[in-house]
């Protein structure tokens, strides 16, 4: 009876400390899910989400505060993974939050610049190169379409250039079987 | 010497059509009225246009510059007057416009001046640079820049250098002819790669059907008196012509998965690269030509030595184009791409020209459904699943198309060609693969734009704490020299204390309000520019003054 006991305690205090163990040194920092809702959001940063940034989006999609379906950029694509991702229902583009575009750049015209610096303070990814009263340019490599700098500049010299489909970056396209009508 | 050969899975053996090609010599066709030079021939970084429209360019000149190491020069093919440098539509299968250079010739082929280099005192890493800006790229078809692939590997030497004369896909007859007509060149331009490359033994696999070519090399060698270099006929099975496959035909060395050759001490050229580097390195010429094949719905197919920027066009109708044509097809009908235009310039890739038309290539009969009957991948040289591709790459599902190992595809089209089907396999291998390689790009850029991202932010929040720390600094600075001004008379008591940090905090404000106030009474700017004025001016200015007056006044 008592050996029986005892064995029963030794098993309930190994096990509690192999817990106690791992629940300190196996502790996952932050929230797994995030990560992987954050690396499916296109990181364009541009906020049309309601939210400042990618993160914060995917942040809000891990608690259920925000719907998947609320990224423009990620497009119809980006909507499916999150779905499958997160095992709920695909639903359609809210267009509250605009609409899915083609892959742009932003392009200054640098003959109307004036130098304001108001662009490269909005810019999320720092691809402005410029300083007071000196002309801006945009770092197209860098620049990730997110419109932000469109709206805080005085003189309307940024417009978006879709980005053009170049040998290197040509795509082969899917195999389109003719049908024909049977005799 | 006997050799053991070994085998590869798979291949196919189609009809080989190389005859009417190789009965007559290599000619070289006259000079076109114009020359359009794409900047991007070969893989790697697009160069820069050394030139502008209206320069005068002579043969061998550098009209692009290598932009970075994995690229490659780009010469003018003649002399003469560079007429535009716009984009031009390529061969290329999009269709799509590169940049060009456009020549029109003055018919005087003047060449730059050449200076060979001295091969033994040049240091290997100013050869391989050498090459670089000779713009020597593979000629075997994938035009990857050669400089690259003469870096002897430091964890593993070269020991085996492989020159690839096989030559295997239908119709092309070009390595063929070289081999024929210039061995002594191909000779010498393996005797610089295996001195740069450090290799041991140098093997030449060349096709059993082509023996004409294995004797003209096999003589060559024996005449320059090379020693443990072989020159060696391989079995006429198409894809025997694919580097891997060749290394495991002459070798036995099957490179594996996520391997190359040179892990296992192998390097492999064509022979045409091999005499492209002849040509660069012992004559000075960097590559302005090649060897193209002009077969199919032609009256006269034969090999042309044609200037890079020919128009295909111009070349085939020197070989007596037949009614009918369809298409151009770059490459082999095994391996091909159908050109977009017939005008499109012969660029570094263009081993052959094949005139297609609907009677000599009908086209394909309807696709049906894979029965999985596993013919293709009994054909497959890559050892690979062609119908497990097929349909995960139909499906979209690529994460499953890569585990499959879909880029050990060669695209040989081994698959297509035995499917009962009739299933154009390759075309969704190749829609795979680019779909794979823009997902990637849009990955790279995702994960650059967050780190940028991330970093803005914490530079914000940098931004912020040092001009909180700034004010609270500059503040303290203040507070500290009114509270030395005040304290002198009352710094005995201590419990003064209290009354003394309130005292200090009164003089800080009346400090400010001081400063509010001196600035406000500050002499305004004087008005400037006001010599001359028109008495209405004048008037206007008058009663502007007399309003701001009013207003300060009410405001006090």
């Amino acid at each position: 009876m008592l050996s029986a006991l005892l064995v029963m305690t030794g098993i309930a205090l190994v096990l509690g400390a192999a817990l106690g163990f791992a629940a300190i040194h196996f502790k996952v920092e932050g929230d797994p899910l995030v990560e992987k809702i954050d690396s499916i959001l296109p990181q364009t940063q541009c906020g049309q989400c309601g939210f400042p940034g990618c993160r914060p989006y995917a942040d809000a999609i891990a608690q259920g505060e925000a719907d998947i379906n609320q990224c423009p950029p990620g497009g119809d694509e980006g909507v499916r993974k999150l779905a499958d991702l997160l095992g709920r229902e695909y639903k359609p583009l809210n267009e509250e939050h605009g609409v899915e575009k083609p892959k742009s750049v932003a392009f200054i015209d640098e003959q109307t610049c004036i130098g304001c610096t108001l662009c490269i303070q909005a810019c999320p990814v720092d691809a402005i190169v410029g300083a007071a009263k000196q002309m801006h340019t945009i770092v197209a490599s860098e620049c990730t379409g997110c419109e932000l700098c469109l709206a805080p500049c005085p003189v309307d010299c940024i417009s978006m250039e879709p980005i053009a489909e170049t040998v290197e970056n040509w795509k082969w396209r899917y195999p389109v079987i003719e049908i024909k009508r049977a005799a | 010497m006997l050799r053991k050969l070994f085998k590869f899975h798979g291949g196919v053996k189609p009809a080989t059509h190389k005859d009417a090609a190789t009965a007559s010599p290599i000619v070289t066709p006259p000079l076109p009225a114009r020359l359009k030079v794409p900047l991007h021939q070969s893989i790697g970084g697009t160069p820069r246009p050394l030139v502008k429209a209206g320069d005068k360019v002579l043969k061998g000149q550098r009209i692009g510059g290598a932009d970075g190491n994995v690229s490659s020069a780009v010469h003018a093919p003649t002399s003469g007057t560079v007429l535009a440098v716009e984009p031009v539509v390529t061969a290329h299968a999009s269709g799509l416009s590169t940049l060009s250079v456009i020549i029109e010739p003055d018919g005087e082929e003047r060449w730059i001046e050449r200076q060979p280099i001295d091969l033994r005192a040049t240091p290997a890493d100013e050869i391989r640079d050498y090459l670089r800006d000779q713009g020597v790229v593979g000629l075997g078809g994938a035009v990857f820049p050669s400089h690259l692939k003469l870096k002897a590997s430091r964890e593993k030497p070269t020991r085996t250098l492989v020159i690839n004369g096989a030559e295997c896909e239908p119709f092309i007859t070009c390595d063929d002819m070289l081999m024929r007509e210039r061995a002594a060149g191909i000779v010498s331009g393996i005797r610089v790669m295996r001195q740069i490359l450090g290799a041991e033994e140098v093997i030449v696999g060349i096709e059993d059907n082509k023996p004409a070519a294995v004797d003209a090399m096999t003589l060559a060698v024996q005449t320059a008196g090379l020693d443990q270099v072989s020159v060696v006929a391989i079995p006429t099975r198409y894809p025997a012509g694919g580097a891997k496959q060749l290394i495991r035909v002459l070798t036995g060395i099957e490179v594996p998965h996520g391997a190359r050759s040179t892990d296992y001490g192998v390097q492999c050229f064509n022979v045409g690269t091999a005499y492209a580097i002849h040509e660069a390195l012992e004559l000075d010429q960097p590559l302005i030509s090649r060897i193209v094949t002009v077969a199919g719905n032609v009256g006269q197919p034969r090999n042309y030595e044609v200037l890079f920027g020919t128009p295909m066009n111009e070349l085939v109708a020197l070989a007596g184009e037949l009614p009918g044509t369809d298409a151009y097809i770059m490459g082999g009908p095994m391996m091909g791409f159908r050109m977009p235009a017939f005008d499109v310039p012969v660029v570094k890739a263009t081993n052959c020209v094949l005139v297609s038309s609907p009677s000599l290539f009908p086209p394909p009969p309807p696709e049906m459904n894979c029965i999985r009957c596993g013919e293709c991948a009994k054909a497959c040289p890559a050892d690979l699943q062609p119908f497990e591709l097929y349909w995960f790459s139909r499906a979209k599902n690529f994460g499953k198309a890569q585990e499959y190992h879909l880029f050990d595809c060669i695209e040989c089209g081994c698959c297509s060609y035995v499917c009962p089907s009739h299933i154009r396999l390759v075309d969704y291998y190749r829609f795979a693969k680019s779909e794979i390689w823009a997902r990637e790009r849009d990955k790279d850029a995702a994960d650059a734009a967050r780190e940028r991202f991330d970093f803005r932010n914490l530079r914000q929040e940098r931004e912020k704490q040092e001009k909180a720390a700034r004010l609270a600094a500059k503040a303290a600075e203040t507070r500290a020299k009114l509270a030395g001004e005040s304290g002198d008379d009352d710094k005995t008591t201590s419990s003064a204390k209290p009354s003394q940090a309130e005292e200090a905090k009164k003089a800080l404000i009346a400090a400010a309000l001081e400063k509010a106030r001196q600035q406000k009474e500050r002499a305004p700017v004087p008005p400037r520019n006001t010599d001359n004025l028109s008495a209405d001016k004048q008037a206007e200015i008058d009663a502007i003054e007399a309003r701001r007056a009013a207003a300060r006044q009410e405001a006090e």
